[in-house]
């Protein structure tokens, strides 16, 4: 299935970024077959509501599940209306680690927000 | 007569300059004292030393757009037309994110099924009253957690009553983006405060800068003087910038300022040497007019 | 991995003075942690005028859109003026009209935008019944990767009468963040603007812990107490520094009040000295410059409080 994982560099070899608003590259991976590809959050250029971008880039993407560290209510709100599953990275560190996990169901789903949030309107 | 203070770099004594000058035109026009508006909504600090009453309040509200689902098809318009990313039709939903939302009124206008209405979502006060010496007073005050101080300011200087005549004194906040934009735009005359070190001489130039790009004739205040700093007056001279003032950098002075006290209360040969300042710009926006 | 921001709410309390001695004292003390550099004060960025960095990179900073409005085609019908809520949209020039106080284009041109007063909205674009008005990117500012003497400096300069400072901010710190990260750096320390707007909000964000600098003055207790519920609404701990604390005494005695009600720690008390600013003038962190002054020696006792935070606050360096 589609995943999307928040990570400090391009590319499925990275090491996980905690921060899901601002986590510095979303990797959109098939976690059947691997496939995937970088994008930049749109989250980390702005000033406010990283959360909110980042997720609405997740939604679009049509994506059933994705994994970060965090999740402020902004970005909590928006995925869960968008219906898109979100999962803690635990104990991984690097992405291919955290799909490793994912799919042998040991990462812990959410089901609240997580983070505190920020409230700018920047 | 509009005129506003301002500095580039905090910390120059721009409050000080503006309520000193306050002051010192009571004396110039009993019948009709100065208006003076503190413009620094984020970090007001101009009623320390005015004393005002302030017995008018109203609430500055951003409005923004709440979505009847019942009407909404998630056909996007509203997603499509926001620049903010603040609204998005996300699953069957569509969700509206107010700390993005900037109250532009787009979606609300574009929605093709008159789904979205507006809700104000309040974001600071303007308020106003008597202070000292028959001043008139106003301000505005950014609620705590809120980024945008532009609109608070730009209510704020609509709702002051204008009369012929009236010298209204604008309290600019530090920095040289938006909310000093707002501040400074249409005054007809910039008094920019600077200290004489290196901060303060940087954040000069891009003031200057500032008022060069607005059309607004501009002239300085040198505070903390300690001894010469050529660098400051060659720069002055170059941009053909008056020095109305020079203020000495003196502990008594340091003190009084930070017991809430104008320069017209700590020494008050200060009264003449505004009311000096005040003179020279009149007569320097006049010969520009 | 890090990030303290410097605040002040009132400007002018020295947060530049001590952010440039944070570099320092990070670099040369005894026990150095590895930092990286941050001025977040776009609109007016000091930090480089103590720290004398080597510019390596300079990069352009789009920071929004403004309306155009294509003079050939517009008819005049004046519906971008009602619409607009920022005042950006200026009338036809009309003669008679001198000595006006109101804005209006130039002679000769219909409706046109003030690019200062334009937010970006494009509520104009696509309500124009003649599609007159279209969107054009600003260039508003620059930022930079340097290298300083105590480390790597990211920093900007917003064109003076921007906006979009905030999201500026956010660019310098992400830059600086991800070089952190990289280079296995311990801290990344943020000098932050006045205020408690967007551009504070923006330099706050992800920080763990918030060293404020105040004054004991009238203005700048009550600022204190602003900047203080700023940190707390978006819960990052916050510490104070109480700067030229020895010139009214009586202000610092309500510092001390104010921060006792709100459990927060004074980690410091900065007396006035001369060579702050001498040390400003040669372009100097003032421990480097003159490491036996008073201020100096309290900004020595500062860091090294700071740094024990930074171990406590969750996690180790």
């Amino acid at each position: 299935m589609k995943i999307i994982l928040t990570a400090t560099s391009p590319s499925i070899d990275s090491n996980i970024d905690a921060r899901f608003g601002r986590g510095a590259h979303l990797i959109v991976v098939d976690s059947d077959t691997l496939e995937w590809q970088a994008h930049p959050n749109p989250g980390v250029g702005a000033p406010g509501g990283a959360g909110t971008l980042a997720a609405q880039f997740v939604a679009n993407q049509h994506a059933e599940a994705v994994i970060s560290g965090d999740f402020g209510p902004n970005a909590y709100g928006a995925l869960q209306a968008a219906g898109v599953a979100m999962y803690l990275f635990g104990a991984s560190t690097t992405v291919k680690e955290a799909i490793e996990h994912f799919r042998a169901g040991q990462l812990e789903r959410v089901g609240a927000p997580t983070g505190q949030g920020h409230h700018p309107r920047g | 007569m509009k005129i506003s203070i301002a500095s580039g770099k905090g910390g120059t004594g721009k409050t000080m300059v503006a309520t000193s000058l306050a002051f010192s035109l009571v004396a110039l026009t009993p019948e009709q004292p100065p208006l003076f508006l503190d413009c620094d909504v984020e970090a007001p600090n101009a009623h320390l030393f005015l004393h005002p009453s302030l017995t008018e309040q109203q609430e500055v509200s951003l409005l923004i757009p709440s979505v009847d689902e019942a009407k909404c098809t998630h056909c996007g318009k509203c997603a499509e037309v926001c620049q903010y990313h603040a609204i998005a039709v996300l699953g069957q939903k569509t969700l509206v994110f107010p700390q993005l939302c900037h109250g532009c009124g787009s979606c609300t206008a574009l929605c093709p099924e008159a789904a979205i209405s507006e809700v104000p979502d309040r974001m600071g006060v303007i308020e106003r009253g008597p202070a000292a010496a028959g001043i008139s007073f106003a301000r505005g005050v950014l609620d705590v957690g809120e980024p945008l101080a532009v609109p608070i300011i730009r209510q704020l200087k609509k709702w002051v009553r204008q009369a012929p005549g009236l010298v209204v004194l604008y309290d600019a906040p530090p920095g040289t983006s938006c909310p000093v934009v707002e501040t400074v735009r249409g005054s007809d005359y910039l008094l920019l405060v600077t200290e004489p070190t290196p901060f303060g001489l940087h954040d000069l130039r891009l003031a200057v800068q500032v008022a060069g790009e607005l059309g607004i004739p501009a002239g300085v205040i040198i505070n903390r003087e300690n001894g010469p700093y050529p660098a400051l007056d060659e720069f002055c001279a170059s941009q053909h910038l008056p020095v109305l003032l020079r203020i000495p950098f003196e502990r008594t002075i340091a003190e009084g300022v930070a017991q809430g006290k104008t320069l017209v209360e700590i020494h008050l040969e200060y009264a003449s040497l505004f009311r000096q300042v005040f003179a020279e710009i009149t007569g320097l926006s006049e010969m520009r007019a | 991995m890090k990030q303290i921001v410097i605040l002040s709410g009132k400007g002018g309390t020295g947060k530049t003075s001590l952010a440039a001695a944070f570099a320092h004292l990070a670099h040369d003390s005894e026990v150095p942690l590895k930092a990286v550099l941050a001025d977040a004060d776009v609109d007016a960025a000091n930090l480089e005028l103590v720290l004398h960095p080597q510019r390596l990179e300079t990069h352009e900073f789009i920071g929004g859109s403004t309306a155009v409005i294509d003079p050939k085609r517009c008819q005049g019908c004046g519906i971008c003026e009602q619409i607009c809520r920022f005042d950006a949209i200026l009338p036809p020039f009309l003669a008679g009209r001198r000595g006006g106080r109101q804005r209006t284009s130039h002679k000769g041109e219909g409706y046109s935008v003030d690019p200062i007063a334009c937010d970006g909205c494009a509520a104009c674009v696509y309500q124009c019944p003649e599609d007159a008005i279209h969107m054009q990117s600003q260039l508003a500012g620059q930022w930079y990767r340097s290298e300083s003497r105590y480390g790597p400096l990211f920093h900007a300069d917003l064109y003076p009468a921007q906006e979009n400072s905030g999201k500026l901010v956010t660019v310098v710190k992400q830059n600086a963040r991800l070089l952190a990260l990289d280079t296995n750096c311990q801290v990344v320390i943020v000098d932050g603007p006045p205020g408690i707007g967007c551009p504070v909000i923006s330099a706050a964000s992800g920080a763990h812990l918030a060293v404020i600098v105040t004054e004991p003055s009238a203005a700048g207790i009550h600022n204190l107490q602003r900047v203080l519920q700023t940190t707390m609404h978006f819960h990052i701990p916050a510490l104070v520094v109480i700067n030229k604390a020895d010139i009214y005494p009586a202000g610092a005695a309500q510092i001390e009040a104010v921060c006792q009600e709100l459990g927060i720690e004074i980690i410091g008390r900065i007396p006035f000295a001369p060579a702050v600013t001498q040390a400003m003038i040669n372009g100097e962190p003032v421990t480097a410059f003159c490491p036996k002054s008073s201020a100096s020696q309290a900004m020595v006792a500062i860091w090294q409080t700071v740094a024990i935070h930074l171990n406590g606050t969750g996690g180790h360096l």
